[in-house]
């Protein structure tokens, strides 16, 4: 277990809606959820969350720290949006469940070999490294995450679709070399560190 | 019609050679013949799409989008921004929503941007608005009729609109379970719209396509399962994610479900362009993996 993750622990003891609200992404929303269960039914991935929303709302006032942040649950949310617009009491679901998952994420307690939180990481180093999206880079990098013969595995299996945006000139076959991000990628990644330092800092997370 | 000019945020789909590239070849065209002026925002960054809060967190996200904004506000002044990607749209407009409502984030965004000697002012001056609004709102249906020289007739088109461009934001006027716009652009230019298509606004998995594909696939082929059902012969959407995942996967889909799924996915701007006498590669038809072959005939009529 992380050191940030037992800091918090010791900090917050049996306080976890009180941890939530302090530290996740619009976490202060979580005790108006009246659980009615709009939410559950009306996710698009809903059968293959262990816990829906409804329940991880529910959880998160009992306390059940653990069974939350470990959850794969949080990470088959698509961001399609549908139970924020659907929700009666307005809460920003999609925003709370994405502020679970990096919170889960960032104290080194999700699911380490979810296959989104895995892609997630990749896309984000991707696109802060240049300041704009390498597609190419990008679909190799998650292919090849598991190594060298799985990657040639997924490779093989995804190459009718690579073939095909080859041909419509929708994929660029030399990215790895020509890729053109941001004018100045440096001066993006002091903003993006300074950026980091100060919300660790106001969240009492010690980098 | 006087020129009209926006502050436009291409983001990274549209670049040249890559997934939305056509996309952009046929907004281009779309914009020449209505007479509308893209004032690229200089050295734009990606706005962290849909996937980037996992490991970009709170602050660095609205950052990436702010740094936009401030950028819009510094070279385009008084212009409104402008995307044609939803993701890009979404991700912007949120920042500038969490911003104006929150001093504290809009303090630690200020400071940030200052490293990079910029700086950011919202307070609403620069709306954020997607294509489809200037389209709608700006040119109006009457509008978008008056460049037209061919007609979409014969054509019957799923509207597929999809999830970010039509929430959590939407178009104003329009409602997130039914949302008619692109049914009636559809109409405005001659084609036959289904205006009941069942998975209108069905969730095709977004960028969970990449990690999560058999429950992604699961749904894009119900969404082309719907079209098929109500007799579409091609599917329109204004985004490139889903736009990209209703078109790619269907080999894979086939080969899974053992159905036999070949329907063309196409972009708005791609049948205005054609409906505005524009060719087959002004129309960027010839980016389509899927090829629409009816299309492709007016075009070349």
């Amino acid at each position: 277990m992380s050191d940030v993750n037992t800091a918090m622990v010791q900090k917050y003891r049996n306080d976890f809606l009180k941890e939530v609200e302090e530290n996740v992404e619009e976490g202060h929303w979580v005790k108006m959820c009246m659980q009615c269960g709009v939410c559950s039914g009306s996710c698009p991935f809903g059968p293959d969350w262990d816990h829906p929303p409804q329940e991880i709302f529910m959880m998160i006032r009992a306390g059940k720290r653990d069974e939350v942040l470990t959850t794969e649950s949080m990470w088959m949310c698509t961001s399609c949006y549908n139970c924020i617009v659907r929700c009666p009491r307005e809460l920003p679901i999609t925003h709370i469940m994405h502020g679970l998952a990096n919170y889960a994420h960032r104290l080194g307690i999700a699911p380490k070999m979810n296959p989104t939180r895995r892609f997630a990481k990749i896309f984000w180093n991707n696109i802060a490294k240049t300041g704009r999206v390498n597609e190419l880079a990008l679909s190799l990098k998650l292919y090849f995450m598991d190594g060298f013969m799985s990657g040639v595995k997924n490779a093989l299996a995804m190459a009718s679709v690579g073939i095909g945006m080859l041909k419509t000139k929708r994929l660029n076959p030399f990215a790895l070399i020509s890729h053109k991000g941001v004018k100045n990628p440096k001066e993006l990644h002091v903003l993006l560190k300074k950026a980091r330092e100060i919300e660790d800092r106001r969240k009492g997370i010690a980098s | 019609m006087a020129k009209k000019e926006y502050s436009f945020y291409p983001g990274c789909s549209s670049e040249r050679k890559a997934s939305a590239s056509n996309y952009m070849v046929s907004v281009d065209a779309m914009c020449e013949k209505l007479d509308i002026k893209l004032n690229e925002i200089p050295d734009w960054n990606c706005c962290g799409a849909s996937i980037g809060y996992a490991e970009g967190g709170e602050l660095p996200r609205h950052v990436m989008n702010a740094r936009n904004i401030a950028l819009s506000e510094q070279n385009n002044p008084d212009q409104d921004i402008v995307a044609t990607c939803a993701a890009c749209w979404l991700g912007a407009k949120e920042t500038a929503d969490r911003l104006d409502a929150s001093e504290q984030l809009l303090a630690d965004t200020k400071e940030v941007l200052k490293e990079a000697g910029l700086d950011i002012h919202l307070k609403n001056e620069t709306p954020i608005r997607h294509m489809v609004e200037v389209l709608i709102e700006d040119i109006g249906y009457e509008g978008l009729k008056e460049p037209m020289v061919k007609s979409l007739e014969g054509i019957k088109f799923a509207g597929y609109v999809g999830c970010q461009t039509n929430r959590p934001f939407g178009i104003d006027g329009e409602s997130f379970e039914n949302p008619m716009y692109l049914d009636k652009m559809v109409e405005t230019v001659g084609g036959e719209a289904i205006t009941d298509y069942d998975k209108k606004v069905t969730c095709c998995g977004g960028a969970l396509a990449f990690s999560e594909p058999e429950k992604s696939q699961k749904q894009i082929k119900d969404i082309i399962e719907a079209a098929y059902d109500q007799g579409a012969d091609m599917i329109v959407t204004p985004c490139p994610v889903c736009q990209m995942n209703v078109e790619v996967y269907q080999d894979q889909i086939n080969k899974h479900y053992g159905t036999k799924f070949h329907i063309p996915v196409t972009y708005y701007s791609q049948l205005l362009t054609v409906a505005y006498c524009g060719n087959a590669k002004e129309a960027g038809l010839d980016g389509n993996i899927i090829r629409a072959k009816q299309l492709e005939e007016i075009a070349a009529k």
